[in-house]
């Protein structure tokens, strides 16, 4: 059963192993635990506490991976690093994702692009079709208000580019059909033994009995499509520095 | 004397009756009241209730919620002694409540010391109890005993040290003039013991060390000094058979968790069962699940024990006393246990770190599974094909029931050995998720990343006979019942009625967080109820009147 996906897990494992002991499912436990508690002082790309750059594995104290989980926490007295109340499986997470940071620095550019330029692109290219942003927009993909606060430059060029690289847990689509025959499409928000949650093309978020469905299931490919040759590099480069500056919305 | 007072002293002689352990032995006498952890002695989590039925379970409603002032995890199974529901919240308030309506009688609150340390999550599995005096053991490895009618402790014994890392988490067992405890910590390097301690005292009549010292059998398979720092916890309640007079105890993984080098040999007695003289703690006989094992498959389980007509090696069916075991380590298990014979092995998940067994019933293992240091895949994964929560076994359906995580697999990578220092983590590495292994409060879930189920096995040969799959993996144990409902929940956070015969299910109420513990039975004026712990709360239901 399921011989060939366990065989592909040991590929792409080994090939992530390979190169620093940490697999895909640690990093997005650590993404997830580090975007929820980490971000709000060191930002998303690591670099917002003064001497201390995350996205270049530069620490002022620590470096092992087993110090960095200490770190974490244990916090560092006399600083504003306070202690965080992670196992220390969750707080290992973290730093595989700390490591995938520093080691991801390389893949991609900084947002060094022309931000207000990007908007105009993003506002023009159909991005709006899908996404929203502060209240304009589709929500049928990902809301981007505040993308910049927890995806990285790097991240959002390789959405850009090849949206199947990566599609987090939370932006997978599925695909419904209810007993009368009627399709539904949507992103998964939520499912369990007995119900699925969803919110379909019609702008409506939809709950349904899988009991009273004739067939569920996920569609493996990203609705999202490549603008690889779409954008010229400067274009791509602005449309980046657009979405790494939406960070939310204006507290009042 | 009037009627009405004559009402009277027969509600208050039976609501103060003493239970005698020959009560706790006939438990299955009355189903009325859930006398220990795991219901009965024999572990098998199986109620002769049959009021609620197929038929009828949709008509359940709630009756009460107690909702707990500890946001810590709700693992306690509860005990309810003719009326009166006895549980505990995390880490260690102990409270007693009105059964039918779910008002406090009182409650005794403990302070564990500063310096205790468990591993995984301040909690604790429940309470035991004989005459008036309830049991329990505390996260700090304290063994408390308290009056059952007003919550004052009466003694208050030290097992062992928190500060080196040692806990108490189960459920203790009452075995005639003593209760038994067995400690946790094996991630802390601590050398683990199961002992039996007076009722009356607290004072320790026997101990039994989960790892073998010098000149004790067994301590030939430790290398060097590693005995000293072996592991060996006892995480869940044991069980009793009264013909031999054997308590069995599951017993946990070895330390340092993922990398052996530094404990050469099969580091008995962990990852095993181990059958003790309930008078004295003497080895009767042991089977190792695990032989030095490095994926942390501690034998965390409850021993179920049954007697079935079983067919020999000659062919011929003939009565016998069996224990059936489902282990972390993703195989359903059946020994004899008078002898410890080893009678059937087999996977009920999917499992690639051994491909069979020797006529001895010791695990063949497949060459290169084993932690590594660029990370080797392993099924299942570092939680189990099933963990700390009880399975059920119906006599009446002849099958047995595991809450399973199908399809889970851990990356092992060997991590450095580490130097042993007291009270600090002592684990050698540490094993990585091939996907997402944290939840938010969504569940996206796909099927190849692993889910939660209930398997029913059938313990003549091993074979699924169905399956009931949820979204989400489960820490929920099993009741079944004498009218074939089973009853379980998950992380899915309903609590649900299956068909025990078929796995249909039949009836499920949404609890709003995580069913980890095991739901019990009981009845109260003829009226029968059914309570489970979830997220934080405990919610009690009965038919509708």
């Amino acid at each position: 059963m399921r011989a060939l996906p366990i065989s592909c897990f040991i590929l792409a494992a080994g090939t992530l192993l390979a190169q620093q002991n940490y697999t895909s499912g640690d990093i997005e436990d650590g993404r997830r635990l580090f975007v929820a508690s980490c971000s709000v002082c060191h930002g998303p790309e690591g670099e917002s506490v003064p001497g201390v750059e995350l996205d270049h594995g530069k620490f002022r104290h620590g470096s092992t991976d087993d110090e960095l989980v200490d770190i974490i926490r244990k916090g560092i007295p006399g600083t504003a690093m306070p202690p965080h109340a992670f196992t220390v499986f969750q707080a290992r997470s973290v730093v595989a994702y700390l490591r995938d940071m520093a080691a991801s620095t390389s893949r991609g550019p900084a947002a060094t692009g022309d931000a207000v330029h990007g908007k105009a692109i993003f506002d023009s290219k159909g991005c709006l079709n899908c996404h929203r942003v502060r209240g304009n927009g589709a929500r049928l993909g990902p809301e981007l208000t505040d993308i910049g606060s927890f995806r990285r430059a790097a991240e959002l060029e390789r959405s850009i580019l090849d949206p199947d690289a990566e599609v987090l847990p939370q932006n997978r689509f599925v695909r419904v059909v209810t007993r009368d025959g009627t399709t539904i499409n949507g992103r998964l928000l939520n499912q369990d033994a007995f119900t699925i949650q969803l919110y379909d093309t019609h702008d409506r978020l939809v709950s349904l009995e899988k009991s009273k469905l004739k067939e569920y299931g996920f569609v493996e490919k990203s609705p999202m499509p490549s603008y690889r040759d779409k954008l010229n590099p400067k274009e791509l480069s602005d449309l980046v520095a657009y979405l790494a500056s939406l960070k939310g919305i204006d507290k009042q | 004397m009037n009627r009405r007072a004559l009402l009277l002293i027969s509600i208050s002689s039976s609501l103060f009756a003493q239970v005698s352990f020959d009560r706790i032995m006939r438990a299955d006498k009355e189903p009325q009241n859930w006398l220990t952890y795991s219901g009965s002695v024999q572990s098998q989590r199986y109620s002769q209730l049959t009021q609620i039925t197929p038929d009828n379970v949709k008509n359940l409603e709630l009756q009460w919620v107690y909702q707990a002032r500890s946001l810590e995890k709700f693992e306690a199974t509860a005990l309810v002694v003719d009326g009166v529901l006895y549980t505990v919240q995390a880490p260690n308030d102990v409270m007693a409540l009105d059964a039918v309506t779910g008002r406090l009688f009182w409650t005794y609150a403990y302070t564990p010391e500063p310096e205790s340390r468990p591993c995984c999550g301040r909690i604790n599995r429940g309470l035991a109890i004989l005459g008036d005096t309830l049991f329990m053991g505390t996260i700090d490895a304290h063994l408390i005993a308290i009056d059952a009618k007003n919550g004052k402790p009466l003694w208050n014994t030290r097992v062992a040290k928190a500060e080196s890392g040692y806990a108490l988490t189960h459920a203790p067992l009452v075995v005639k003039d003593k209760v038994i405890v067995g400690t946790a910590g094996g991630e802390y390097g601590i050398r683990g013991f199961i002992a039996g301690y007076d009722i009356h005292t607290g004072k320790e009549v026997w101990r039994f060390n989960t790892i073998p010292g010098p000149g004790e059998p067994g301590n030939e398979t430790w290398g060097g000094d590693s005995w000293k720092t072996g592991g060996g916890s006892v995480w869940v309640t044991g069980s009793y058979d009264a013909a031999t007079n054997l308590t069995y105890w599951g017993i946990g993984n070895p330390g340092p968790d993922w990398n052996g080098d530094s404990r050469p040999g099969d580091n008995l007695y962990t990852d095993s069962v181990v059958a003790l003289d309930a008078d004295t703690g003497k080895l009767k006989w042991y089977y190792q699940f695990s032989p030095h094992d490095e994926f942390d498959y501690d034998a965390v389980q409850v021993p179920v024990l049954a007697d079935m007509a079983w067919t020999g090696k000659d062919g011929v069916k003939q009565p016998r006393k069996v224990m059936m075991w489902a282990n972390r380590n993703g195989l359903f298990y059946v020994l004899d246990r008078t002898s410890g014979e080893f009678l059937l092995g087999k996977p009920f998940v999917e499992v690639n770190w051994m491909n069979g067994f020797d006529e001895k019933g010791r695990p063949m293992r497949v060459s290169g599974k084993v932690p590594s240091p660029e990370g080797t895949l392993i099924f299942p994964g570092n939680q189990g094909g099933t963990n700390w929560y009880s399975p059920s076994y119906s006599p009446h359906t002849g099958l047995f029931y595991i809450p399973t995580w199908a399809g889970y697999s851990s990356i092992y990578v060997k991590g450095k050995d580490d130097d042993y220092a007291e009270g600090l983590r002592y684990a050698g590495g540490f094993p990585r998720s091939a996907v997402p292994f944290g939840r938010g409060t969504q569940n996206f879930r796909k099927d190849d990343e692993g889910y939660g189920a209930i398997r029913a096995v059938d313990p003549a040969t091993g074979e699924r006979k169905w399956e009931f799959k949820m979204s989400d993996v489960t820490d929920a144990g099993i009741l079944t019942t004498a009218s074939d409902l089973l009853f379980s929940g998950g992380r899915e956070g309903y609590f649900y009625a299956l068909d025990a015969r078929t796995g249909a299910p039949l009836w499920k109420a949404n609890v709003g967080g995580t069913v980890a513990s095991g739901t019990m039975t009981y009845s109260v004026n003829g009226r029968q109820y059914v309570s489970v712990a979830a997220g934080n709360s405990l919610f009690t239901f009965a038919l509708k009147q």
